[in-house]
């Protein structure tokens, strides 16, 4: 499904990535953990095109495609969609108003009809229970004034709707009480199939006891410096990154 | 950012085209004759000849205003003719008395004048240059008592009422432009409604320009009688030309004891080409009286077109307990300048006045906030809330605040709030992670920026003020 090649990337001239690799087959969950700096995020941003990244060597493909030259907008319509770590706030624009021309232009990129209003208000409000959204969290702005629990939960909700293939979690988990990162793992699990692949990416292994990788790979200085399955996790809680 | 977009740049303005009608147009040039033969035309009385030349003289007197934040030639004030209009019936009694290419002018416009046709609960004044065309569903707001007319057929139909208001808000000499209306206003529309009516319709006046090196001259009168509402709205556009055109208006609004006055204004007047060439001056001063106690005038603009705007529309709170409101979008793209804002003079008691303004600069646009509150030494307890913000979209642009506050009693209570912020790369980047395209993102942002102005439009025109700032915002990105 994903497969990044010694992936290089600066900013500002600095080099963030050095040679990054990950191949993601169809319905796995991988996570990435690693010390702050390490390159996680950008990594994230960089598989969804943001343009501030220079990619200087190295390939992205995404079910055989060359995606490096597509815009943001081309690669979510392709399917993959990025959990924000810091979601953005929209002041003045309803989060249902983003959320379905969201849906309507990857529903048209893919020659479908848009859906209508009461047709996606149905949709919408049956994830919504799933997750414990309340309702008027639709008509508020897009995360203005949410609480840090409420846009995790609000990347989810988006990422419920969207469905995408490859969905990236840029620490999703951070900020989360115990309650709300359950609400979020069931989210996360509840979308678990053969055709769907996740990166999680964490500083934490508490987050990994409710979605269960299939493998954990260690980042440090811009790659991947190990690998394995999900008890790396455990022993990276145990003995930290001083060891890479 | 995408190539496409740099395409829609060149997108042209969507009403740039010109009716060809057969027309009468004065010679350039501005003096006492052309006064006489404009106030001929509209077979007036002697004292409104007397009232415009007395304008012209003072106007003769005063110096263009060159304190706004906006570069421009000097303009040649006897390079304009100021008075143009279709030789056809000036005064149709019915829709088949009207020019057919008039008629189709406005089709094209989207304003049907077949009252079938129209967005239920709306009336229109059509003005095409110099002369209102027609106005519709007349004889049922006559069942209410309700006035609504061009202000020619005002002076000559209720004579008394004009004299009694015109220029009860906005003396002839007030400003240089003002003054200029003054003396050489055509046409507008003016609107009275009686005491304890509401209005059963929308009222709305159409501006359109057309005929060359004209000036458009309009003035609106609008009173309020104790108790009334109206909601009011204007939209106005122009044939794309290279040159210049002039746009110097007046409007005044009276509201007295507890009547409601909503004035909105749709402007898109020609803003000139992507290099700054051609487009509209407009040059407007409006102005409300708030003369009875509760009583309350709304001010809601977007204004998205023209290459220089000049214009604060202001409310005098003289009534105890009157409101006055100011909700603004001004967008600048491509050479743009707009220099606007409102005044809110509060006079009685207990007045309050909220200002909402919202500027976004695109392009090469320059948009400036222009505002003065005065809380008079008799206002107790007077309240203002401000809020200004300002949203630049890349780098060649720019937006600028001027706000002044003036307060001599000090049981006022006075809330600014500004910002200024750039279009978030983040947001941007937020939208198209989620599928929306760059335009789309941006369209959606901006919509958002602006959507407490948009929420005091009627429900028609916020969709339509929508769509405009979209169209009005190609080409912003590239």
């Amino acid at each position: 499904m994903l497969e990044v090649k010694n992936l290089h990337v600066q900013v500002d001239d600095k080099e963030i990535l050095k040679g990054m690799d990950i191949t993601v087959a169809p319905g796995e969950v991988h996570s990435i953990m690693g010390p702050n700096g390490s390159g996680k995020s950008t990594l994230a941003q960089v598989l969804a095109g943001r343009e501030t990244y220079e990619v200087t060597e190295g390939e992205i493909t995404f079910q055989g495609k060359d995606i490096l030259d597509l815009e943001p907008e081309e690669r979510a319509c392709e399917g993959i969609f990025l959990a924000f770590q810091y979601p953005v706030e929209i002041p003045g624009v309803a989060n249902t108003y983003l959320l379905r021309e969201a849906l309507n232009a990857k529903r048209e990129y893919r020659d479908e009809k848009p859906l209508k209003h009461v047709e996606f208000g149905k949709l919408a409000k049956e994830k919504m229970k799933a997750l414990g959204i309340d309702e008027d969290l639709l008509k508020r702005s897009v995360n203005a004034g949410f609480s840090g629990g409420e846009k995790k939960r609000n990347e989810i909700f988006q990422m419920q709707i969207l469905e995408p293939t490859l969905a990236v979690l840029d620490e999703t988990d951070s900020g989360l009480d115990i309650d709300a990162l359950k609400i979020v793992a069931n989210g996360v699990n509840s979308m678990r199939d053969s055709g769907r692949s996740f990166i999680v990416i964490t500083h934490y292994q508490r987050l990994l006891n409710y979605i269960v990788p299939d493998f954990v790979h260690v980042m440090v200085d811009g790659k991947i410096v190990r690998s394995g399955g999900k008890e790396l996790a455990h022993e990276l809680e145990e003995k930290g990154y001083a060891g890479f | 950012m995408s190539v496409d977009l740099e395409k829609l740049a060149q997108e042209e303005y969507k009403y740039g085209f010109v009716t060809d009608v057969e027309q009468e147009i004065a010679p350039k040039g501005l003096n006492e004759d052309v006064i006489r033969m404009i106030s001929s035309k509209k077979n007036e009385p002697e004292w409104l000849l007397e009232w415009r030349l007395g304008a012209y003289e003072h106007w003769q007197k005063m110096k263009e205003p060159r304190w706004a934040f906006l570069r421009y030639p000097k303009i040649d004030f006897n390079d304009i003719s100021y008075y143009a209009a279709p030789k056809s019936n000036p005064r149709p009694k019915s829709l088949d008395e009207i020019d057919p290419e008039i008629k189709e002018t406005y089709d094209k416009l989207g304003i049907p004048l077949e009252e079938q046709k129209m967005l239920a609960g709306v009336a229109v004044d059509a003005v095409f240059d110099s002369v209102s065309v027609f106005t519709t569903f007349k004889e049922k707001l006559a069942e209410e008592g309700v006035i609504f007319c061009s202000i020619s057929e005002a002076v000559e139909e209720h004579p008394d009422l004009v004299r009694k208001y015109l220029g009860s808000v906005v003396p002839r000499g007030d400003n240089f432009y003002a003054a200029l209306n003054s003396a050489v206003f055509t046409d507008g529309s003016f609107v009275y409604v009686p005491k304890g009516v509401r209005c059963p319709m929308e009222l709305s006046t159409y501006f359109r320009i057309n005929a060359e090196n004209t000036g458009q001259f309009e003035r609106t009168l609008i009173i309020a009688e104790e108790g009334s509402y109206v909601s009011y709205l204007e939209g106005c556009t122009a044939p794309q030309r290279d040159e210049n055109q002039l746009h110097a208006a007046v409007v005044e609004l009276i509201a007295h004891n507890d009547a409601t006055i909503k004035y909105s204004t749709i402007q898109n007047w020609y803003p000139g080409d992507k290099q700054g060439k051609g487009g509209i001056y407009n040059f407007v001063t409006k102005r409300g009286r708030c003369v009875g106690r509760a009583s309350r005038i709304s001010w809601t603009q977007v204004e998205t077109g023209s290459a220089i705007t000049w214009k604060y529309p202001s409310c005098v709170l003289e009534g105890d307990n009157s409101v006055g409101e100011f909700y603004s979008v001004a967008l600048t793209n491509r050479r743009q300048q707009a220099d606007t804002g409102t005044k809110m003079v509060h006079v009685g008691k207990n007045t309050s006045s909220t200002i909402i303004s919202k500027g976004i600069s695109a392009g090469e646009g320059q948009n400036v906030y222009r505002g003065l509150v005065e809380i008079g030494k008799n206002a107790e307890k007077a309240r203002n809330y401000t809020q200004c913000d300002s949203m630049l979209i890349g780098d060649r642009c720019g937006a600028h605040t001027f706000p002044y506050i003036e307060v001599k009693n000090s049981t006022a209570h006075m809330e600014h709030e500004a910002s200024t912020s750039k279009i978030g790369e983040d947001q941007m980047f937020y939208c198209r992670q989620r599928g929306l395209s760059a335009e789309d993102a941006v369209s959606l942002i901006v919509n958002g920026f602006c959507k407490e102005v948009f929420k005091e439009l009627p429900f028609e025109f916020a969709v339509e003020a929508e769509k405009l700032l979209s169209v009005s915002l190609e080409g912003s990105v590239g």
